[in-house]
C-alpha cells in the first residue's frame, strides 16, 4: 500500500494541472491582486511618509483629528454591542426554532447589506431631520438626532446590523437544539443555558462577526456622512475628517489620518485570518 | 395564535413537561405549522427583540424614503425618477457595476482556484488580503485609488500616454468598483470550489476527457450558481456604493456622477421628496437583486 502511495506521488494526479498552468494562473492572481488590493494600500502609506513621519504624526495628533478618533471610536463602542446583542437575539430565535417565514425574516435582516449607504443616511434625515415625522417634536424639545451623534450611531447600527446575525444564524442552525435541550431537560433555566451551553459554542463566531461589524463600523463613510453635517471636532468621524482634509489638499494630513485607518484593516485582517487558521469551521464563510 | 400560546406555554411550563411535550408525536391526520414544539425557553423573549428592533431600525425608516416619495403626483416622481440627469447616473452607475462585476467575475474565479487547489508561497497573506476591501474604509480606498489613477499618480502616468484617462471619469468609477466587488465573488465561490468532489474530474479524465474539457464541462458548469450569486452580489455592492467612487469619479453632471451622489445633492439643496424619489428607484433595483440573488441560491440549492 504504501509502495503504490508513493508511486503515485511521483505521478500526476489527473485532478492536478500543469505546473506552466499553475504559474501561469498563481502570476495572474497575483499580478491582479498586487495592482488592485496592495497598490493602493501602500500608497496611503507613501502618501502619508511624502514629508516625513513627523508632519504625519502632527497632522494624527491634532485637536480635530483626534476629535474624530474618539467620536468614531464612541460610535462603534455603541453599535457594536447593540449589534452583536441583535445578533445573539435573532440567531437564537432562528436557529433553535420552528416557524413559518423563517426564510423571509432572514432576507430582512440582511436587507441593510442591498441599500447604498446614502439611502441609509437619507431615511433618518426623513425621520429625524428637520421636515422629518419627528422634526417639529425634536426641535421643539431641543433634541439633535441629525447632524449630531445620535444621528451617526443610528445610521452606522442600520449599515452593520446583519453582520452578527448573518454569522450567528448558520453556525448556530448547524449545531442545532439537542445539547440546549439536553440541558433545560435537566433542569437548567434558559439563561444558565444560554451561558454554559450555547455561548461557549458560538464565542468564536461571535467573534468573527464583532470584528467584520466593527471594521465596518469604524470605516462607515456614506451613510454617516448624510447625517453627520461635517462638523470640525464635533460630528466628523475619521472617514469624513480624511475627506475634509483630502478636500482642502492637505493630502499629507489626509492620508496619515487614512494610515490609521489602514492599520485597523491590517489588525482587523490578521485576528480574522488567525479565527480562521484556529478555526477551521471559519473558512469561506464571512463575506460583506 | 400558535405563537401566541407557544410563548405563554415556555414561560410557565417547567422543564420537564417541556422536554415530555416536544416528544410527543405531532397530532395525527394534519401536517402540523411547527416541526415540533420546542423545550428551549426564550422564543418570545429573543423572537420578539428581533421584531421590534428589526422595525424600528430597518423596516419603518425604509418605509419613511417610499412614504416620502410618494407624497408627490406620480408625474413629478416620474419626471424626476427619468430625468435627463438621472438617467444619466443610472446608465454610469448599472454600466460601471456591471462591468466591475464582470472583471471580478473572471480574476475571482481565479483568485478562488489557486487558494483552493494550488499550494504556493505566501498563500495565507494572499487569502488575508482578499478580505482587504471588507476591511478598509471605503474613503480610504477612495483617496488612494484617485491618487493612484490621477494623470499623474503611479498608475496613471502609464495610462495617459496610451489615450487612457482612468481618474475623474467613467473609467475610474469602474476601477473603484472592482475593488470594492473582488471578495464577493471570491468568497463566494471558494466554499463550493472546496466542497466539489475532486473524483468527479477523476472520473471524467479516466473517461478520456482532456483536463481542458473537463474544467470547461464538469468544474465551471458545477460553479455556475455560485458565480452567478457572486456576480449578482458584487453588482449590487457596486450599484450602491458611494465612499471609494466620488473621489476618483469626478463627478461631472451627465457625465461621472452616480446615482448615489445623485441623492446627497439632492439633499443638499433641501430637495427631499426628489431624493427619495431617486432613493426609491435605488431601491427598487436593490430588492429586485436581492431577488435574484436568492432566487439563485434556490436553484442552485435543487443540485445539492
Amino acid at each position: 500500500m504504501a509502495a503504490v502511495q508513493n508511486s503515485m506521488k511521483g505521478r500526476r494526479r489527473a485532478v492536478d494541472d500543469p505546473l506552466w498552468a499553475k504559474v501561469l494562473i498563481v502570476g495572474v492572481v497575483m499580478a491582479f491582486l498586487a495592482l488592485v488590493l496592495i497598490l493602493p494600500l501602500a500608497a496611503v502609506f507613501v502618501e502619508a511618509l511624502r514629508k516625513g513621519l513627523g508632519p504625519a504624526l502632527e497632522a494624527v495628533n491634532n485637536p480635530d483629528a483626534l476629535a474624530a478618533v474618539k467620536l468614531t471610536l464612541i460610535t462603534a463602542a455603541i453599535s457594536v454591542p447593540f449589534n452583536a446583542v441583535f445578533g445573539l437575539c435573532a440567531a437564537w430565535a432562528i436557529a433553535k426554532y420552528e416557524f413559518p417565514g423563517k426564510a423571509l425574516l432572514i432576507t430582512l435582516i440582511d436587507l441593510p447589506f442591498s441599500v447604498s449607504p446614502v439611502v441609509a443616511g437619507l431615511i433618518y434625515v426623513l425621520i429625524f431631520g428637520l421636515q422629518g415625522w419627528f422634526g417639529e417634536y425634536l426641535v421643539d424639545n431641543d433634541i439633535k438626532v441629525i447632524f449630531a451623534v445620535p444621528g451617526i450611531v443610528l445610521a452606522t447600527v442600520f449599515v452593520t446590523f446583519p453582520f452578527v446575525a448573518r454569522e450567528l444564524i448558520p453556525l448556530m442552525q448547524e449545531q442545532g437544539t439537542s445539547e440546549e435541550e439536553a440541558a433545560v431537560s435537566m433542569g437548567a433555566s434558559g439563561l444558565y443555558t444560554f451561558w454554559r451551553v450555547t455561548a461557549p459554542n458560538v464565542r468564536w463566531g461571535l467573534m468573527y462577526g464583532v470584528l467584520l461589524c466593527n471594521a465596518r463600523a469604524m470605516g462607515e463613510f456614506g451613510a454617516v456622512s448624510v447625517v453627520s453635517g461635517h462638523i470640525r471636532g464635533l460630528t466628523n468621524t475619521m472617514p469624513l475628517h480624511v475627506e475634509i482634509l483630502y478636500n482642502e489638499y492637505d493630502f499629507v494630513g489626509a492620508f496619515a489620518v487614512a494610515a490609521l485607518l489602514c492599520l485597523l484593516a491590517v489588525v482587523t485582517l490578521v485576528l480574522k485570518t488567525a479565527l480562521e487558521v484556529g478555526q477551521p469551521g471559519m473558512r469561506g464563510r464571512g463575506g460583506h | 395564535m400558535w405563537r401566541a400560546r407557544t410563548l405563554d406555554d415556555d414561560q410557565t411550563m417547567t422543564a420537564d413537561t417541556a422536554v415530555r411535550r416536544s416528544s410527543a408525536p405531532p397530532p395525527k391526520g394534519k401536517r402540523p405549522l411547527f416541526r415540533r414544539r420546542s423545550a428551549i425557553p426564550g422564543f418570545g423573549l429573543t423572537m420578539g427583540v428581533t421584531l421590534t428592533v428589526l422595525s424600528l431600525i430597518v423596516l419603518i425608516p425604509l418605509s419613511a424614503v417610499v412614504l416620502k416619495a410618494a407624497h408627490q403626483s406620480p408625474a413629478d416622481f416620474w419626471a424626476v425618477a427619468t430625468s435627463q440627469r438621472s438617467m444619466a447616473a443610472y446608465r454610469l452607475t448599472f454600466g460601471a457595476a456591471f462591468v466591475a462585476a464582470v472583471i471580478n467575475g473572471v480574476f475571482g474565479v481565479l483568485t478562488a482556484w489557486a487558494l483552493v487547489r494550488y499550494d504556493f508561497p505566501g498563500k495565507t497573506v494572499v487569502n488575508a488580503l482578499v478580505d482587504l476591501p471588507f476591511a478598509l474604509p471605503t474613503a480610504v480606498a477612495g483617496i488612494a485609488l484617485a491618487t493612484l489613477y490621477a494623470p499623474t499618480g503611479w498608475v496613471g502616468q502609464f495610462l495617459t500616454p496610451l489615450g487612457i484617462k482612468a481618474a475623474y471619469n467613467p473609467v475610474g468609477v469602474t476601477i473603484a468598483l472592482i475593488f470594492i466587488g473582488l471578495p464577493f465573488v471570491v468568497r463566494t465561490i471558494e466554499p463550493v470550489l472546496r466542497d466539489a468532489a475532486e473524483d468527479v474530474e477523476e472520473a471524467a479524465a479516466s473517461l478520456g476527457a482532456n483536463r481542458v474539457d473537463t474544467i470547461l464541462r464538469i468544474v465551471l458548469p458545477a460553479l455556475a450558481p455560485a458565480w452567478l450569486t457572486g456576480f449578482a452580489m458584487a453588482f449590487a455592492r457596486g450599484v450602491g456604493e458611494y465612499g471609494s467612487v466620488i473621489f476618483i469619479a469626478g463627478n461631472m453632471p451627465y457625465k461621472s456622477e452616480i446615482a448615489p451622489l445623485l441623492i446627497i445633492i439632492q439633499l443638499e439643496q433641501f430637495e427631499y421628496a426628489r431624493a427619495a424619489t431617486i432613493a426609491v428607484v435605488m431601491l427598487a433595483v436593490s430588492f429586485t437583486m436581492l431577488l435574484v440573488i436568492n432566487a439563485i441560491q434556490a436553484w442552485a440549492r435543487r443540485f445539492d
